[in-house]
């Protein structure tokens, strides 16, 4: 049970009960669509990037279990008012921490944020359910790069 | 009194069938899982092995092994011989017209392929349309559309009631003078629907259409009878009946296996080669290009031969009882949904939680050592259909109890506990 509790902290299924940004604002300039044809799990993730390359908004749609669903409601709160190089970062960071046992580095500047994200760090003990906690990352990278293909976790 | 003890079948029905005794036999049954004794109800996608299965591949390998059709030496004819005595089971187990109209493939995938391939690039036309329905199988519906890019057919598609039941009305309708063939499950791997074959069948061959059935799911848990359905092509696969992987059949009449071509080219399908021209050898063995899967298909054969010795009516029995003790049982969940309420089901049951993603469903329930199947089931039109992205699906077989139908149950519970 304590892989499972690791798995499913309370935060995380706060975010999942009740995301945050989940909406689509109107001035959003950028997006993109990921899927994860497995199980279903599709999102939709909206950035409203500056011409400094700063997200000054970030939010998303779309249906999938308390895993992805809290994975992108976090993304959102934390990407927000990053530059695109820091989301990247965090991204890699969130990315190593999902698939391998050694801890990632980050910046000192965005240790913190980083720290917010460790809650997820369970589901490397469950290899099927990384791609719920990665679909929203991946997305997010797509709708940075401007890319025009969905994103698919297949 | 608790529900269990107002649903539990009788002594007396315990005792004609003695699930304890089937469950010696599956090894893996045994097994732990994250410290929890296994609780497998996930047979609809494969099931597990009976040691009379384990034990026959073993004794291949380790006395009868070699290459069939081919040495003129005793090992050779001796797996020559039970591999082809695998037809005949098969045959019976069936009640095909004979051993000739059973063509062993990897799985029931590829048997509908053959069937596309061969049959369908022969016969049909450009226009011509191959009727499914809204419950197939990826593995039913994929080969038809290779065919509408490859030759310009069309996939039509029978609609579904909310209970999951094929509409046989609209059915009828769809059967048109373009229609070349029905091909439709026998029982729905998400619903567990039950079809009333025999009706599509005749309603079909009214307008002289053939049809094949896929029995993936229906050769497991009912009496299945080829002549008695007139089926014209059915598919199935070993490892869902508690065979070995790589062990699938399609069953042709006789007179349509005749006119269609090789599916694949290579050794053991051919009469003679030369690089003038090659001619091809009669049905089935056309269709078998290469070396098979031959101690896998001996050990289909024990699998079929274990299913009679314990006997499909007690089996089916048994399912029916397991399905009605789970529904009730699952019915005392608040928030759960049941998707699929066929009159005639078998004990497949797909189900929703509203507090809870099937994935979020699926990992709690591994965490309690109740392994189910949470996805779109290679269903994802079903799914569509439903309007769901995905269900949660407990599947039982011959070796389930209704303890199990308990931990699934009570690991629901806690599910909800969590997220509820």
């Amino acid at each position: 049970m304590s892989d499972l509790r690791d798995l499913y902290q309370e935060v995380i299924l706060d975010h999942g009960k009740r995301p945050r940004n989940f909406r689509h604002p109107a001035d959003a300039n950028r997006e993109a669509k990921g899927d994860n044809p497995l199980c279903g799990d599709k999102v939709t993730i909206y950035l409203k990037l500056s011409d400094k390359g700063l997200i000054e908004d970030l939010a998303f749609e779309g249906r999938g279990c308390a895993i992805s669903t809290a994975s992108a409601s976090m993304m959102t709160e934390i990407l927000k008012g990053k530059t695109e190089a820091e989301a990247e970062a965090l991204f890699g960071a969130f990315h190593q921490m999902c698939t391998s046992d050694v801890a990632p580095e980050i910046a000192e500047p965005l240790q913190d944020d980083f720290d917010r994200l460790q809650v997820m760090s369970g589901v490397r003990h469950y290899p099927m359910r990384v791609k719920c906690a990665t679909l929203a990352w991946h997305t997010m990278k797509a709708a940075l790069e401007g890319a025009d293909q969905p994103v698919k976790t297949e | 009194m608790t529900p269990q003890s107002q649903r539990k079948p009788s002594a007396v029905l315990r005792n004609a069938y003695d699930a304890a005794a089937v469950r010696r036999d599956f090894p893996i049954l045994a097994t732990m899982v994250r410290g929890k004794p296994l609780v497998f109800l996930d047979s609809g996608a494969s099931a597990q092995k009976p040691r009379q299965v384990i034990d026959t591949v073993r004794e291949v390998y380790e006395k009868g092994y070699a290459n069939i059709h081919r040495g003129v030496y005793y090992l050779s004819q001796y797996a020559t011989e039970r591999f082809e005595a695998v037809r005949g089971t098969v045959a019976r187990f069936i009640n095909a017209g004979s051993a000739e109209e059973i063509v062993f493939t990897r799985n029931a995938t590829e048997a509908v392929n053959l069937v596309a391939q061969s049959y369908g690039r022969t016969f049909f036309k450009p226009g011509d349309e191959v009727l499914i329905s809204e419950m197939e199988h990826h593995a039913n519906i994929v080969p038809w559309q290779m065919l509408e890019t490859q030759i310009g057919i069309k996939v039509k598609v029978a609609p579904i009631d909310d209970a999951g039941e094929l509409i046989l009305d609209a059915y009828a309708k769809l059967l048109g003078p373009r229609t070349k063939l029905v091909a439709i499950t026998h029982c729905s791997n998400v619903l567990g629907t039950v079809t009333p074959a025999a009706e599509i069948v005749r309603l079909a061959h009214a307008k002289d259409i053939p049809v094949l059935l896929d029995g993936s799911q229906a050769v497991v848990h009912e009496t299945v009878d080829v002549r008695a359905l007139d089926a014209d092509f059915y598919v199935l696969t070993g490892h869902k009946l508690y065979g070995p992987t790589g062990t699938g059949v399609l069953y042709g009449k006789k007179a349509l296996l005749a006119k269609m071509p090789p599916y694949q080219g290579g050794g053991d399908m051919i009469a003679h080669v030369s690089f003038s021209g090659t001619t091809f050898r009669e049905p089935p063995y056309r269709f078998e290009a290469g070396t098979p899967a031959i101690a896998e298909v001996i050990g289909l054969g024990a699998a079929i031969d274990y299913v009679e010795s314990i006997g499909r009516e007690r089996i089916a029995g048994w399912e029916h009882e397991l399905r009605d003790y789970a529904t009730e049982r699952l019915s005392e969940i608040p928030g759960l949904t049941i998707y699929g309420k066929a009159k005639n089901k078998a004990a497949i049951i797909s189900f929703a939680l509203d507090c809870a993603h099937p994935h979020d469903i699926g990992t709690i329930l591994d965490d309690e050592g109740v392994a189910i199947r949470a996805g779109h089931h290679c269903a994802e039109p079903l799914m569509d259909r439903l309007g769901v992205p995905a269900t949660a699906r407990a599947s039982f077989a011959m070796y389930n109890t209704m303890e199990d139908a308990d931990a699934l149950v009570a690991a629901l519970k806690q599910v909800r506990e969590m997220f509820a």
